[in-house]
């Protein structure tokens, strides 16, 4: 765990990467973390693709789950919503590069959930039954 | 023979020896610092021997056997809770009821004599900085009967207030206030405040969890009606606690658990049941833990709780002086920052390092701390805090311990870069 808080990761934590909040988002989702009180929100814009134009994550937690977030949200931009619910712990992971021990792997996979989460919502939006 | 039993005073190392988990090392090969007992306690080795000797030698079931073993097993079951008694200065040891924990202890006394005594417009009045296990159980209480939930409040560095209390106890029939806070580990005057409810005519339930491993508790000089105690944090074993009890209250409040051993007849229809403190152990209880428990009380006892006061006294005054040369690196301390008004237990956050993060780079030292709410949401939101880092002591903690902690506290400075 030494070697999870390299400078990247530390940037992200920092210096998170698409940050705040949209104007009208056409989906959103937010979800914590009951151990820890860790919070989180995503806010995205769908084009007529179905793809994510735009995309916002605002709330707070630690560097794990804050630079994991980042790393993902920023990742998520131009995928199909559909593309997005096939994500995974492994891309995560993949993402962050770094080993993380199994005690933190749900500050890790805070943003993942919520982001999904807001994917559902865009592709329920888009399909009205 | 048990070590504790012996009359000699241990030195502080002597002490280190008697918990064999102080001398493991982490996967890292790391010695252990335990620095989280408000969460849990270790076990000195009598513990581990009696539960062991237990099972051994006179496993059996209690209060009904005519054998040897059995009457073995029931006379060391109520020789612990004898010594509970003692320890906390009851009355007698059929005011000592035993439960799974402190948690299990307060839904007991909300469930019977909240149900009993209770009713829609009466008002319950706990503080601020309850444990849920203080809390949820009234707020549920408060649903099913239609009283009223009051709080008393705290400041911002998480004091009582009680200039106000005298208007919260209006309509009051029952208080329930921690005697130290898990959270900040903040003494709180419990003495005034049972004074104060009992001139309203209400019932005083105090949560010890956090005050009986390390302050000397006398139940009947504070007066509490009901005190509340988990185990596994004063040395003894999980999955055991208790619920003291004034006589004259706890004869007047109907069963909680009913089934065997709370009993004295039962017909198809109806039974008649049991006297104190049996009424309210429905079916085997713990026996093994129980007993294990008065090894732990009678280890404790011998230490002394006076010493362990001074000890964890003397160490925090220690932390706190260790700890004050980080404050220029945005370390902050929240709580007391006095050591005559805490017990055991430094709240803390550290520049914009969370404290999960604290958590897991000390975890990599070998140091246990504990991160998050410590089950006090709301208290947390009342201070405005998503989490603290929490190290906790106990009497096996030493200088050393504060030393590996601030030097834990430096690399995680190191690691994130604070200037």
């Amino acid at each position: 765990m030494d070697d999870f808080y390299r400078d990247f990761i530390l940037d992200h934590y920092r210096n998170p990467r698409n940050f705040g909040h949209l104007e009208k988002p056409d989906a959103v989702a937010e979800d914590r973390n009951p151990l820890c009180g860790d919070e989180m929100r995503v806010e995205i814009d769908v084009d007529e693709a179905g793809k994510v134009s735009d995309i916002r994550f605002s709330g707070k937690g630690c560097a794990i789950s804050q630079a994991s977030a980042s790393m993902l949200i920023e990742s998520a931009k131009g995928k199909s919503l559909e593309s997005i619910l096939t994500l995974n712990e492994e891309s995560v992971l993949e993402n962050v590069g770094i080993d993380i021990s199994p005690t933190r792997m749900k500050c890790a996979m805070l943003g993942l959930g919520v982001l999904k989460s807001a994917a559902l919502a865009g592709i329920a939006k888009a399909n009205p039954e | 023979m048990s070590g504790a039993a012996s009359a000699v005073v241990k030195g502080e190392r002597d002490v280190r020896a008697d918990f064999p988990i102080l001398g493991e090392r982490t996967s890292r090969g790391k010695p252990l610092i335990y620095l989280d007992s408000a969460a849990t306690s270790q076990k000195p080795q009598v513990v581990i021997d009696a539960l062991d000797r237990y099972y051994r030698e006179y496993n059996a079931n209690i209060h009904r056997g005519v054998y040897e073993i059995a009457a073995r097993a029931t006379d060391a079951f109520e020789e612990a809770r004898a010594k509970v008694a003692r320890f906390l200065n009851a009355g007698e040891p059929a005011e000592i009821i035993w439960t799974r924990n402190a948690t299990e202890a307060i839904n007991l006394v909300a469930w019977s004599w909240g149900g009993a005594n209770v009713h829609a417009g009466d008002v319950i009045l706990v503080s601020e900085l309850e444990h849920h296990s203080n809390l949820v159980p009234w707020q549920l209480l408060a649903e099913r009967t239609g009283a009223e939930l009051r709080f008393i409040p705290v400041d911002d560095r998480g004091e009582l207030q009680l200039d106000r209390l005298d208007a919260l106890l209006e309509r009051c029939v029952l208080v329930a206030v921690a005697h130290v806070s898990n959270t900040l580990g903040t003494i709180l005057p419990v003495a005034e405040i049972v004074t104060r409810a009992h001139a309203v005519g209400a019932v005083v339930l105090v949560d010890g969890a956090q005050a009986a491993p390390h302050l000397p508790v006398d139940v009947r000089a504070l007066d509490a009606d009901f005190y509340v105690l988990s185990a596994h944090k004063m040395l003894g074993p999980t999955g055991i606690g208790v619920l003291y009890g004034k006589r004259s209250l706890l004869e007047s409040m109907p069963p909680f658990l009913a089934g065997g051993d709370m009993i004295r007849n039962v017909s198809y229809q109806r039974s008649s049941f049991n006297e104190l403190p049996w009424k309210f152990e429905a079916g085997t209880s713990n026996i093994a833990d129980a007993i294990a428990f008065g090894s732990a009380i009678d280890y404790l006892t011998a230490y002394g709780m006076e010493r362990l006061r001074a000890h964890e006294h003397a160490l925090l005054a220690y932390a706190f002086e260790r700890l004050a040369t980080l404050e220029e690196r945005g370390l902050a301390i929240y709580g007391p920052h006095d050591p005559g008004r805490s017990s055991g237990v430094i709240s803390m956050n550290f520049a914009d390092i969370h404290a999960h993060d604290l958590a897991s780079i000390l975890d990599t030292e070998g140091i246990c701390i504990r991160a998050g709410h410590h089950c006090t949401m709301p208290l947390m939101g009342r201070l405005d805090l998503a989490a603290t880092a929490r190290a906790s002591f106990y009497l096996y903690n030493d200088r050393s311990d504060v030393d590996a902690l601030v030097a834990g506290l430096e690399k995680a400075a190191t690691i994130f870069r604070l200037s």
